[in-house]
């Protein structure tokens, strides 16, 4: 059988190589793996970043008969939730938002996303609710217009009702440590100067 | 030495050639059978080549499912909140599809314009949402004044 | 109190698996007899505390403990009793810990058998698996912690998905679990063989009954899947290739490998290195199964579903795994390579040969399922790899494969002549031609040459066992000795080789002779397929145990003679209000009939769309699943795997006993 010389080489060095092999296309697979968590998207580009809210005018939760616009976020920092009861990542970000609501840092408004009303009152008796107020998005339209293609997301609106940023996904407390309460605290000290 | 030789002469000439063939049928199939994703806003802009097989995701615009009497044929539009294509299917829609829901579907445009699906993908699952039509809705934020500008 | 219980119980069986990875492992590195006879007490404490976990999970969804955050998302107070106990696998949470409560199963059981391995190997394979154990626990408890309460608790559950609310889904993703963790017994056993450098056909021996059931487990979850989607998911489609399919698929074609690759191994002692990367793959394979699909990382499906802390977890645990795995595999596999010569013509060369295929296709599925990842990771944009891809590549791999299934079995160990080999299969080549010519005439429709080469590949698969079989009986005195004479073994693999053929069989003829129709239709009308003409009766509005439903009336006449009546149904669940198609089919071995709903098309007119199939021999290829699991299991009762164990157990506690 013919070999290349190297072959017989006491050491064996090429066949060493073979048994490396494995873990050389693992180590590849694990480098990819890795990206691919830091795929998903998370911080998104938002076209509504630097504009004013869009304009809507829905039912409240608490009572259908009054009206919640969007000229009621105006004059306050406040965040803008999006949620509903069928998802479990609401569920997951809940607790976040009760505690960011027990800070009394800012005011959190909900809007409440292609869900029937009757269960997200029931949802906010159950498990507690953070929200100032919230306005049933019953068909989504408006949550549409917002530019939302998912829940939960949250936006972080100034005191001129302008969107200032994006939250896509559950925020956890420490993206409301690191993040949303920096810029916050940034806005409220812009303001007074 | 000879017999030592000899099995790891043929042990890795079977692994060459197992993988040779397997690289080949990949590179092969690969080159063939992948599906290129777009976005309604990359089709009005003209970015799909003419006859390619593509994919297109986003959601179904409200009010514009029509479906067509006395046939299995489906009239309906998708959008990614900035640009709308028509879309026109023939046969069953998946359980999930819905006007505002976000779906996959597969096929070619015609000369007007029109997606001809012969595919059309909706997950089982209320929450999710398909990545491609995820990632549509995202460019389409993203590149919102390009596309303006374009126009 | 009961979830606060089996929480507890959880944090206390980690404790113990601790133990019962660090004190053993370290006896086996230290020579010390007292640290080894730790690890069995430790294996069946662990069992212990981990059943008291999961009785406590089962108990909450049994009595409806909504304030379970888990119970509250995945029960109803509807839910029928046997889907509140599958319910407990219904979701990311409760499969994990039924992936610990069925790791710590098998443990206990390897304990229990214990005796009849040496002791330092036992000691060392019940380790390993603790530290696995560890591993799986810390993840449960850390990130996907089933026992979670919430205040106050809601008045009903969010109800388990209708899609798992089937008896057959019930038990599917048991089965598939005990497959993957059945894998991690051969990687133990790989783990110590490289650590003690004890690689030996008496070791092969050892792993063989553990691989044969995990494989066996395994083909059993994935058939029972595939059925399910069938009938299930309302479009006649049984295999996808969508990533939870393949994500099951790999390990499953690694472990074939395995269980051929361990049978050269313990027969010739030869293909040591491979068989042991083959335990560490097909390990690390169902690993990346049940992580990376669960974590949503290997799907990327919804960015939210997904949280990255799990898929952190699970990347550093895999990476950790298989990472120190390879590495000792690289490190002391080269310094365990021994030599058994054999010729290019042999057994041994055969089962090689398929073993490397089995990997090739494996690899191939593999870059398949990532490709959309690894092209997104290099900016190179979003595209899907669909059936197509998998189609074309897979169908190529697998001829030669089964091409090879019959020489394998019949060609001797070690060396054999190329012109005996032809003798012997001659005969089954001919008939394999004639049988598949004669059938593929008979066949209703256009004469197709993939469906008479399909033919072909079966029946030389099948006919070679039966010529094995006479080979066997012609060297024995009587044909009842003969037949007795012959190990269970031996006959689970021609029943398991039988099961390939129908395998073959049903898919190359369902995807041939398949005829399909979606047709727009309104009460009365009717379609013409083949031989059968369905008419569409009625369609009306049901009520079901927690669903409402259209069931329609289809009649199906052949020949103009009624032949029966299918009903199947477009259900809505009451709780989530998923929509649900329930197909109605007709089976049997010939063909099956297959009706589903599609939906309303006019309310005023009464219009629905339906799907018509006709599928002929489709039932073939679970049968041929069947079969495997049969085969297998016959296999995995073998005598020898119980009597030979306990000499060796005699003579090496001999040689061992001054150690202690």
């Amino acid at each position: 059988m013919p070999q290349p010389a190297e072959n017989q080489s006491p050491e064996q060095k090429p066949k060493r190589w073979v048994y490396l092999l494995p873990l050389g296309l693992f180590a590849v697979l694990m480098v990819f793996f890795f990206f691919g968590l830091g795929l998903n998207p998370r911080l998104l580009p938002s076209p509504l970043i630097g504009q004013p809210a869009p304009e809507f005018s829905l039912p409240k939760l608490s009572n259908a008969n009054e009206l919640f616009q969007h000229t009621d976020l105006k004059g306050e920092i406040s965040l803008l939730n999006i949620w509903a009861t069928w998802c479990t990542s609401c569920r997951q970000e809940h607790p976040v938002l009760m505690k960011i609501a027990k800070s009394k840092q800012v005011p959190i408004y909900g809007l409440y996303y292609k869900d029937v009303p009757d269960q997200g009152v029931v949802w906010l008796q159950n498990y507690g609710n953070p929200y100032r107020e919230n306005a049933v998005d019953e068909d989504g339209k408006v949550g549409i217009e917002w530019g939302a293609y998912g829940t939960p997301e949250t936006f972080l609106i100034d005191q001129d009702g302008i969107i200032r940023y994006k939250h896509v996904g559950p925020i956890s407390w420490n993206d409301w440590e690191t993040k949303l309460l920096p810029m916050i605290n940034s806005l409220r000290n812009n303001n007074d100067v | 030495m000879t017999p030592k030789q000899k099995q790891r002469f043929i042990l890795v000439s079977l692994l060459v050639v197992g993988l040779g063939t397997g690289i080949g049928l990949v590179l092969m199939a690969l080159n063939e059978n992948i599906n290129l994703f777009f976005t309604p806003s990359q089709v009005v802009a003209g970015e799909v080549p003419p006859d390619q097989r593509f994919r297109i995701g986003g959601m179904v615009t409200q009010g514009s499912v029509e479906k067509l009497d006395g046939e299995l044929t489906v009239l309906f539009k998708l959008n990614d909140s900035v640009k709308e294509v028509q879309l026109k299917y023939t046969g069953i829609l998946p359980d999930l599809f819905r006007e505002e829901q976000g779906i996959v579907a597969e096929g070619k445009l015609n000369k007007e314009g029109v997606f001809i699906a012969d595919q059309v993908l909706a997950k089982h699952d209320e929450n999710y949402m398909p990545p491609e039509v995820e990632h549509a809705l995202k460019v389409s934020g993203g590149d919102y004044y390009d596309d303006e500008v374009k126009e | 109190m009961i979830p606060e219980l089996g929480h507890f119980a959880l944090i206390l069986a980690l404790a113990i698996a601790i133990v019962q990875a660090i004190i053993p492992g370290m006896g086996l590195l230290c020579r010390r007899a007292d640290w080894m006879a730790v690890a069995k007490p430790a294996a069946l404490l662990q069992f212990a505390l981990v059943l008291i976990a999961y009785g406590a999970l089962t108990y909450s969804f049994i009595v409806h403990d909504f304030s379970v955050l888990y119970v509250a998302n995945t029960s109803n107070s509807e839910l029928p009793l046997i889907y509140r106990i599958s319910g407990v696998w219904g979701a990311h949470e409760g499969s994990l810990l039924l992936w610990v409560f069925i790791l710590s199963t098998w443990t206990a059981i390897l304990a229990i058998y214990s005796k009849r391995y040496p002791v330092d190997m036992g000691a060392g394979v019940i380790s390993v698996l603790g530290f696995i154990s560890i591993g799986f626990i810390l993840f449960t408890i850390f990130t996907s912690n089933p026992f979670l309460r919430h205040f106050p608790a809601p008045i009903d559950g969010a109800d388990l998905n209708p899609l798992l609310q089937d008896p057959v889904m019930a038990i599917h993703p048991p089965m598939l679990y005990m497959g993957y963790v059945g894998f991690a017994v051969p990687f133990a056993f790989a783990i110590v063989a490289l650590v003690q450098g004890r690689l030996d056909t008496a070791w092969a021996r050892w792993v063989r009954p553990w691989a044969l059931t995990a494989w066996v487990c395994l083909t059993g979850g994935i058939t029972l899947g595939s059925w399910w989607a069938y009938y299930e998911l309302g479009w006649g489609g049984w295999w996808f290739w969508d990533p939870v399919e393949n994500a099951s698929f790999m390990p499953w074609l690694t472990g074939t490998a395995l269980i051929h690759s361990l049978a050269v191994t313990e027969k010739r002692h030869a293909l040591r290195n491979w068989t042991i990367l083959l335990a560490i793959i097909s390990f690390s394979l169902s690993l990346l199964g049940t992580f990376l699909v669960r974590s949503g990382v290997l799907t990327s499906v919804h960015a939210f579903a997904s949280d990255p802390t799990r898929g952190v977890f699970v990347l550093a645990f895999l990476g950790l795994v298989v990472g120190i795995s390879l590495s000792l595999f690289a490190y002391r596999a080269w310094q365990l390579r021994t030599l058994t010569p054999f010729s290019l013509v042999s057994r041994e060369m055969a089962l090689l040969s398929n073993s490397v295929l089995l990997l090739v296709t494996m690899l191939t599925v593999l870059l398949g399922t990532h490709y959309p990842l690894i092209l997104d990771a290099l900016g190179g944009g979003k595209i899907s790899v669909g059936p197509p891809y998998f189609n074309s590549v897979f169908i190529p791999l697998m001829i030669p494969v089964v091409f090879l299934v019959a020489i394998g079995s019949l060609i001797r160990w070690r060396e054999d002549s190329v012109s005996t080999l032809i003798k012997q299969l001659r005969t089954p080549a001919v008939l394999a031609i004639v049988f598949a010519s004669v059938l593929s005439l008979l066949l209703p429709g256009k004469a197709s040459f993939t469906a008479w080469f399909a033919l072909l590949l079966a029946f030389w698969v099948i006919n070679s066992c039966y010529v094995q079989l006479l080979q066997r009986l012609r060297h024995s005195h009587s044909l009842m000795q003969g037949l007795r004479k012959t190990p269970r073994g031996w006959y689970g693999m021609i029943l398991a080789h039988i099961g390939l053929g129908f395998t073959v069989v049903g898919i190359a003829l369902s995807s041939v002779y398949s005829q399909e129709q979606d047709v727009h239709m309104v009460k009365g009308d009717d379609r013409t397929l083949g031989e059968y003409r369905f008419e569409l009766v009625d369609v009306e509005r049901i009520t079901g145990p927690n669903y409402q439903a259209d069931m329609g009336t289809i009649r199906i006449y052949k020949n103009e003679k009624e032949l029966m009546t299918l009903h199947p149904e477009k259900r809505i669940y009451n709780v989530r209000k998923n929509v649900m198609t329930e197909a109605a089919i007709h089976s049997n071995l010939l063909r099956d009939l297959y009706v589903s709903l599609g939906e309303q098309r006019n309310i005023d007119t009464g219009a629905w769309s339906v799907r018509l199939y006709y599928k002929p021999f489709i039932l073939w290829i679970w049968l041929g699943g069947l079969f495997m699991v049969l085969g297998g299991l016959l296999a995995v009762t073998d005598k020898r795997y119980r009597l030979e164990v306990k000499q060796e157990k005699i003579k090496l506690d001999a040689n061992h006993a001054p150690a202690s």
